[in-house]
This record gives C-alpha cells, sequence and structure tokens, in this order.
C-alpha cells in the first residue's frame, strides 16, 4: 500500500501500532474472524518500535524446555514484578497476565518465531526468559508474515493524526499517509502504539531543557501521538506522566536508534564523576540489574547531563565489549584534558578516591568487601585504587528506553474511561497500557511480555465484539 | 609468514568495525558459527578476521534480522562485507606471492587460463585429430591422440601445483589465525560433519532467507550437487587410474563401468547444480552480495559446469566424429579448471574447512561473560 488512495474506508478492526503488542493482536483478531488493518506510523525497515531491540520475553512455565534451564513459576515472577515495581502494580492484571503467560510460550512459536538458548553474557537470564533465536527484528519478521499470510493488512508509514471517539466509543482514525489524510471507521480499535520516549517536547514537559541532552535508545516514531488522543478523549491514564526508564549509555551514540550495543555496564569497575570531576553517587551500591536501572535517573540530574565512568589498565576486559572505544590516556591528567574536565579537580577526585579505599577481595559477582571509608558518597562494593595505566573512561549520557505513562485497561484488555468504565470498543496493548502492570523498574523481557498477552487478549476481544 | 605480516585491507577494516558492533549486541548468536566465534575475542585483528569471515557462509540471516543493518547509519552488513573480507584473504595469503592479483580480477585470468588451454589442446592435438575419423569409442581410442603418459604427466603436474600452490596458502592463513587448540579425531569429526552438511547454510534452521518472502533459498542442494558431483568425477578418475594401472583395462571404458557411472553421476550434479547455483545468486536479494566478487564466482561456477557438461558430451558423442574435437575441449576444460583452482573460488572450500576446524577445536567455550542485559 504505497500512498492514502488504497488504504479500505472502514474494516472490523483497526490496529495502531506495528511492534509485538500490535501484531499479537492483529494476528488474534484475525483468527476470531475480524477483517484487520494495521497502521504503522515507520517506514518498513523500522517497523516495530521498540520491538525491533528487544530479543527475549519472559514467561511462567512449570519445568526446564529446550531453551530454559528451568522452572519459573506464576510466583516468582510475580514476586519479581513486586519488587522491581516497588509495588506500583495493579495485582489483579499483573496476576492475570502472568497466569496467561504461561501459554504464551508456545502460542508465540504457533506464529512462527523461533527460540534459541539464552545469549552469551545473558546467564542469569537463562532460567527465566525466552531468547528469540536472531533477536527482536527476527521474531517481528515472523510474525508480520504469519500476520499477512492470514490476510490482515499492514500499511507503513501510515501515521494517526486523530481518533474520532464520542463517549468513550470508538469510530474512526483520520490517518496521514504522505500528502493525504484519510479517515478509516472501525468496529473496534487497538491502540498498540507505544509510549512518547522520542517526543522530546513531552519530555520536557516533566524534565525541562534536560530533555534535550537525553539519547532515545529506540527509533524517532515512539512519539506518543495515539496515547495524547486516547488521554484528550477521555481514556484513564496510569503510571507516572513524568517517569521514564533510562540507563546510562554512551554519550557518543546517535540520538536516536543505537539499540542495545551503546548500553554500559562497567559502573562499578571504576568511579563516576560528573561535568565537574566529582563523584556523585555510589558505584558499588548494588549488582545488576538495579544498578544498571538507576543510572540513567542520576545522570539525568547532573549538570549537562553527562557523566565520565573512569576505571583504569585492571579493569579492561571484564566487562561486555560495546560499540566505542574508551577515551585512553597514560596519565589522569590527560585523560582529564582528553574528557574536558579541570585536569586538577579531577585528580583530586581521583586521589581521595584511592586514598579512602579499604583492600578486601576483589569479585565482581557477588557484593564484595572491597570498599571506600570516611568517603562521601562511598563506593559500597567493588573499590579498587584506579591507579594502573593506560586509564580509560567512557561519556555517558541518559539514554531513555521507554516512558510509563499509559492508559488503564481491564483485563480484556478494555480501555477504561475516567468515569471508570470500560470503553465497548476500544483496547490497548503493549507499552501504551504497561503502566498498569510495570507502574516502574524493569525487569528484562516483562516488556514483551505484556505486549504479547495483552495483545492477544485485546485481538480476541475485539473479534469477539466485533461478532456480537 | 607471521601474524603481523598480514595488512588489514578495506574490507577487512571494515569488517573488524563490524565485529565491534555484533560483539556487542550478539542477538545472532543462535544463527551460525560466526558470531560465536566472534565471541571469544575482544579485539579483532586481521588473521581473526579472516578466519571470521571463511567461517562465514552467506546465508544472508543476520542482514534481515539485524536492527542496525542499512539504511540505519551503522550500516551492517555482515553476509556482504565477510564475502569481501574472504576475497581480500585469499589474496593476501595466495602463494606464490603476487598471485593473490588474480582474486582481484575476478574471472577474465580464469577466463583466460581455459581458453588458453583448450586452443592448446586444439592446436597440439590437431595432426593427430586427422588420422581418427574423430570417432574415439574403442579401447586405447584416447591415448592415439594423446598417449597415457603425457596425459600423465600433463594433468599430475597441474594437479600436484595446484594442492602445493593451495596448501601453501592455506598454511598462512591457518598461522595468521594464531595458535589454535590440539587437533584431535573428535574435531576433525565435528568439522567434516559441518562441511559435509552445509550445517551453517540454513539460516539457524529456517532456511536462509532470499527475497521479501519466506525463506526458500536452495543454494544448499545445488551446492551439494556440485560438491558431491564434483567429487563423483574425482572418484571416477582414481578408478579410472586403478583400471589402468591395477587391471591393465584402457578407457575409453563401457557406459556400465564404475568409472563411467561415476563420471556420469558427477556430472550430471556438476550440470544441473552449477546453473542451479548461478540461478540463487541472480535472484538473491542485492544487499546480500560481495558485488566486486561475482566474476570470481561466475567464473569458478562456469568451469565447473563445462567440466561437467564436456565431460557429458564426450561420453554420448564418443562414437560420433566429434569425439577428438570434444576430448580436447574437456582435457582443456580441465587442465584449465586445475591451474586455475589455487585463485579462483575453489579455494573457498579449502579455507572454509580450515575455518570450520579450528572452530571445532576452539569449542563452544570460551565465550566472554558478564551480565550485563537489555
Amino acid at each position: 500500500m504505497a500512498n492514502g488512495a488504497d488504504l479500505p474506508d472502514s474494516i472490523d478492526t483497526l490496529v495502531i501500532g506495528g511492534g509485538n503488542a500490535a501484531l499479537c493482536a492483529a494476528i488474534s483478531a484475525r483468527r476470531g474472524g475480524a477483517s484487520v488493518l494495521v497502521l504503522e506510523a515507520a517506514p518498513e525497515f523500522y517497523r516495530g518500535g521498540n520491538t525491533r531491540h528487544t530479543r527475549n520475553m519472559r514467561c511462567a512455565h512449570d519445568s526446564a524446555t529446550a531453551f530454559l534451564t528451568g522452572p519459573y513459576t506464576e510466583e516468582e515472577f510475580w514476586q519479581d514484578l513486586l519488587r522491581v515495581t516497588g509495588g506500583e502494580t495493579d495485582e489483579d492484571l499483573a496476576r492475570h497476565m502472568i497466569a496467561e503467560s504461561k501459554d504464551m510460550l508456545d502460542w508465540i512459536g504457533q506464529q512462527g518465531v523461533r527460540f534459541q538458548p539464552s545469549l552469551g553474557g545473558t546467564l542469569s537470564l537463562g532460567r527465566t526468559n525466552s531468547f528469540f533465536l536472531g533477536g527482536g527484528r527476527a521474531m517481528l519478521k515472523s510474525l508480520y508474515r504469519t500476520a499477512e499470510a492470514l490476510g490482515v493488512r499492514v500499511a507503513y508509514e501510515a501515521e494517526v493524526v486523530g481518533l474520532d471517539i464520542e463517549d468513550g466509543v470508538f469510530r474512526a482514525a483520520r490517518v496521514r499517509r504522505g500528502e493525504r489524510t484519510v479517515s478509516i471507521g472501525a468496529r473496534t480499535l487497538i491502540a498498540a502504539a507505544g509510549g512518547f520516549e522520542a517526543n522530546t517536547e513531552w519530555l520536557r514537559d516533566s524534565w525541562g531543557p534536560a530533555a534535550d541532552n537525553f539519547l532515545i535508545r529506540g527509533t524517532p516514531y515512539n512519539r506518543g501521538t495515539v496515547l495524547r488522543l486516547l488521554l484528550d478523549a477521555g481514556a484513564m491514564p496510569v503510571g507516572d506522566p513524568t517517569q521514564c526508564h533510562a540507563v546510562a549509555i554512551d554519550a557518543r551514540a546517535p540520538r536516536f536508534d543505537g539499540g542495545i550495543i551503546t548500553r554500559l555496564d562497567c559502573v562499578v569497575f571504576g568511579v563516576v564523576v560528573n561535568a565537574n570531576a566529582e563523584r556523585f553517587y555510589d558505584e558499588g551500591e548494588d549488582v545488576w540489574p538495579k544498578r544498571y536501572a538507576i543510572w540513567g535517573r542520576l545522570i539525568a540530574a547532573q549538570p549537562g547531563q553527562i557523566a565520565y565512568i573512569v576505571f583504569d589498565a585492571k579493569s579492561l576486559g571484564l566487562f561486555m565489549p560495546s560499540l566505542f572505544p574508551p577515551v585512553q590516556a597514560n596519565d589522569l591528567g590527560s585523560l582529564a584534558a582528553k574528557l574536558g574536565l579541570d585536569p586538577s579537580r579531577f585528580q583530586a577526585t581521583l586521589a581521595g578516591f584511592n586514598a579512602a579505599i579499604r583492600d578486601g577481595t576483589f569479585d565482581h559477582t557477588v557484593l564484595d568487601d572491597c570498599r571506600t571509608e570516611g568517603l562521601d558518597p562511598p563506593k559500597s562494593h567493588w573499590a579498587r585504587r584506579i591507579d594502573t595505566p593506560p586509564f580509560y573512561a567512557y561519556p555517558v549520557r541518559p539514554g531513555i528506553t521507554f516512558t510509563y505513562l499509559g492508559v488503564r485497561v481491564d483485563r480484556n484488555a478494555r480501555i477504561r474511561m475516567q468515569d471508570g468504565r470500560p470503553s465497548p470498543n476500544m483496547f490497548a496493548a503493549g507499552e501504551i497500557m504497561a503502566g498498569n502492570v510495570l507502574g516502574r523498574g524493569y525487569a528484562a523481557g516483562i516488556g514483551m511480555t505484556i505486549g504479547s498477552v495483552f495483545g492477544r487478549i485485546a485481538g480476541r476481544e475485539a473479534a469477539r465484539h466485533g461478532r456480537n | 609468514m607471521g601474524e603481523t605480516e598480514m595488512k588489514a585491507g578495506a574490507a577487512l577494516e571494515e569488517a573488524g568495525r563490524i565485529m565491534t558492533i555484533c560483539n556487542s549486541c550478539r542477538y545472532c548468536e543462535g544463527l551460525c558459527a560466526v558470531f560465536p566465534a566472534m565471541e571469544r575475542h575482544t579485539t579483532f585483528d586481521a588473521g581473526t578476521l579472516a578466519h571470521l569471515a571463511s567461517l562465514c557462509h552467506g546465508c544472508g540471516a543476520c542482514l534481515d534480522d539485524c536492527q542496525f543493518a542499512p539504511p540505519h547509519e551503522f550500516a551492517v552488513n555482515v553476509p556482504r562485507t565477510m564475502a569481501a573480507a574472504r576475497r581480500e584473504s585469499y589474496a593476501a595469503h595466495a602463494w606464490p606471492r603476487g598471485t593473490g592479483i588474480a582474486f582481484l580480477h575476478g574471472g577474465r585470468i580464469t577466463a583466460a587460463v581455459m581458453l588458453a588451454s583448450i586452443a592448446a589442446f586444439l592446436l597440439v592435438l590437431a595432426p593427430a585429430m586427422s588420422g581418427t575419423r574423430g570417432v574415439l569409442a574403442a579401447p586405447g581410442a584416447f591415448y592415439r591422440l594423446m598417449s597415457h603418459q603425457m596425459m600423465v604427466a600433463v594433468f599430475g603436474l597441474a594437479f600436484v601445483y595446484a594442492v602445493f600452490a593451495i596448501a601453501a596458502g592455506v598454511r598462512r592463513f591457518w598461522r595468521a589465525g594464531g595458535a589454535a587448540r590440539a587437533i584431535g579425531r573428535t574435531t576433525i569429526a565435528v568439522a567434516l560433519n559441518d562441511a559435509a552438511r552445509l550445517r551453517y547454510l540454513d539460516g539457524g534452521g529456517a532456511g536462509c532467507p532470499d527475497t521479501q518472502d519466506a525463506p526458500r533459498d536452495h543454494r544448499k542442494i545445488y551446492h551439494h550437487l556440485v560438491f558431491y558431483g564434483f567429487g563423483l568425477c574425482f572418484a571416477a578418475t582414481t578408478v579410472a587410474t586403478l583400471f589402468h594401472y591395477v587391471l591393465g583395462r584402457e578407457a575409453p571404458y563401457p557406459f556400465l563401468s564404475l568409472p563411467v557411472l561415476l563420471g556420469t553421476a558427477g556430472g550430471v550434479g556438476l550440470v544441473i547444480g552449477a546453473p542451479g547455483l548461478l540461478f540463487e545468486k541472480l535472484r538473491r536479494k542485492r544487499d546480500f552480495a560481495d558485488a566486486a566478487g561475482r566474476p570470481l564466482d561466475l567464473a569458478f561456477v562456469l568451469s565447473l559446469f563445462l567440466v561437467g557438461l564436456t565431460g557429458l558430451a564426450l561420453l554420448a558423442l564418443r562414437a560420433t566424429p566429434w569425439a577428438a574435437v570434444l576430448l580436447c575441449l574437456h582435457l582443456g576444460v580441465v587442465l584449465g579448471f586445475f591451474l586455475t583452482m589455487p585463485y579462483g573460488k575453489f579455494v573457498h572450500g579449502i579455507w572454509r574447512f580450515a575455518a570450520l576446524l579450528r572452530h571445532a577445536a576452539e569449542g563452544q567455550t570460551g565465550a566472554a561473560e558478564s551480565d550485563a542485559a537489555t
């Protein structure tokens, strides 16, 4: 479908979005008998929003499988979710999702998606998470192929710019395609268009000018237009509107779509200083994934939203390689100069850190006993003197993965309106409603679980609604 | 011939850039041998890159699955880059020094050698052909044109040269890859199995992607036809040599004799498999292919096709007046094939086996581990 002219005037189920949730919804609705049109705002290569950067999903299972090393019970999944969200989750919905996730691996496999054992460097996920063979884009390719074989129509570069909603009832969507804008009516709407992490203006509402220094890990197409339209039409919001999941990524990464390869997880091996060459947080506070998830926000609060992870030759090679080589120098003064930091202040910070070290037995796989004493902020674990040249540094900035604000849904993925009643014909799945389950924090692969489970439910319910 | 001698060319340099990206991502780890092998390194020297390039079978699955493939600004294209890097490393290691230029000049050299070889046979044997009226059906008939000793001398020398030149090249390639672990019987068995089944030419189990549609790439089937066809032709020649020296029976042999049966089956494999490979090559998405290497591929596949075709034609028409000319054509093509073996696409099989052997020796362990995740 090349331009607006060949889009239909009406369809049974209109799916907005082109990622995992959207495709699971489209397949499920089509299998339920509905005619389905998928509107993806991005061009074909960039289709799928954040799904194209994913690699696994977290599903409960009672025993080991060909690719999972052991059982992961519903209760354990629930406890993990409770822990990472700090209780900011809807228990009823979350438990419902976890129960449905048990069937998901089979269902996703039936749609042509292939799995593989956990990737090198991810042993900690080998029991809980199922990895897609070839990653998220391969997964998407299978879903699209299945959907299109079933007769689902897909339009790329089709951006929804307006929703015609009356009293919580969806009537039609206005869709911009190149030069033309057309109206498409549908009996049911499934909103699966992701969050607003690529919408700098929106991020600026909460973060001010600092948002201009954020890097976006996914495509520039996650603009949150549909989320905004739904909220404006009276959908009940869920999740902290100001928060986003942010990790520390290489400051040299492109503004958008740097994906996984720009991540840096070497904070524990050195110290982190800001633009004033000062430390600002305990680098040895906790193990992954907690530390991974907090550093983006910590750096967002620093001047210029930039920081530098500094380490020495002892630590090189102890962590996953990343895209850009570290900045390197044979003495700390030259390193500071290369980073554009005040050399004397930088050297003073490092000298203070080195002087405060209490020796222990270094082991980066456990909370070891290498720590500082009398230093503020302290480094509670893995503290080793930075004294062996050459010295290295990675410049880092906040990398935004996703946003938490969404629309509230019920167990059938129906969007709830501000009066608390569910919309009769509007459903939501994926990141646009993830805040129901994941009010804060993150656990690897859970976004895909939310997308697949609620996408499948939304499609099924939309098809059922259309039949009645 | 040390590790440092091999300079990285443009393609190897690009391969180094891409492997650094892939090593930070690793999503394609389950697709083939290249990515697990890559994970054993944190930096990539020219020898390692040449090893990884030869491990790549060019199935294209990783390009299809890559979130950083063009048009993404990271422009990651593993199959095309590895194909170019292979060619560059064949050239850098070719023996004797300087002959590597053949890999950079595509198929022209192969074509020239092939034509010269055919012309030489036609010219040299023309006087002898006049007396035979062309028919070459009776035992010993071939040797009226060219004595058996002369054939053995010409082809034996060409073959020994080819084997020596290829061995010298692959030895340099192997040494550039650094010290390998001890090669035991199991390692060899694993590598033989991987090579014989083309284990890594299957997109990680889903089949190699080709067009926009579902995976449907029959290169594996055609490659098997060519590879085993070539093997059968080689077996036919070996058996015929035994017939000659041990049993005292002279060629040409009857249709139902072992050498002719083997040669016929092999020839049929070449004649079907070679055009099949070309067909699949032409219909592949252009992004997958190393365009500059296409003439080299073409020359190799065509010469295999001609070996099969002229052999079958000679067999079918050996009782007609065309036989003598066909014998000259066949001998010319085969000699040309032998002479160009070390300087064309033929070496890919040997190098790939060496890479598979190293990969098997390195085993499945040793990947850098850390707990970094999404």
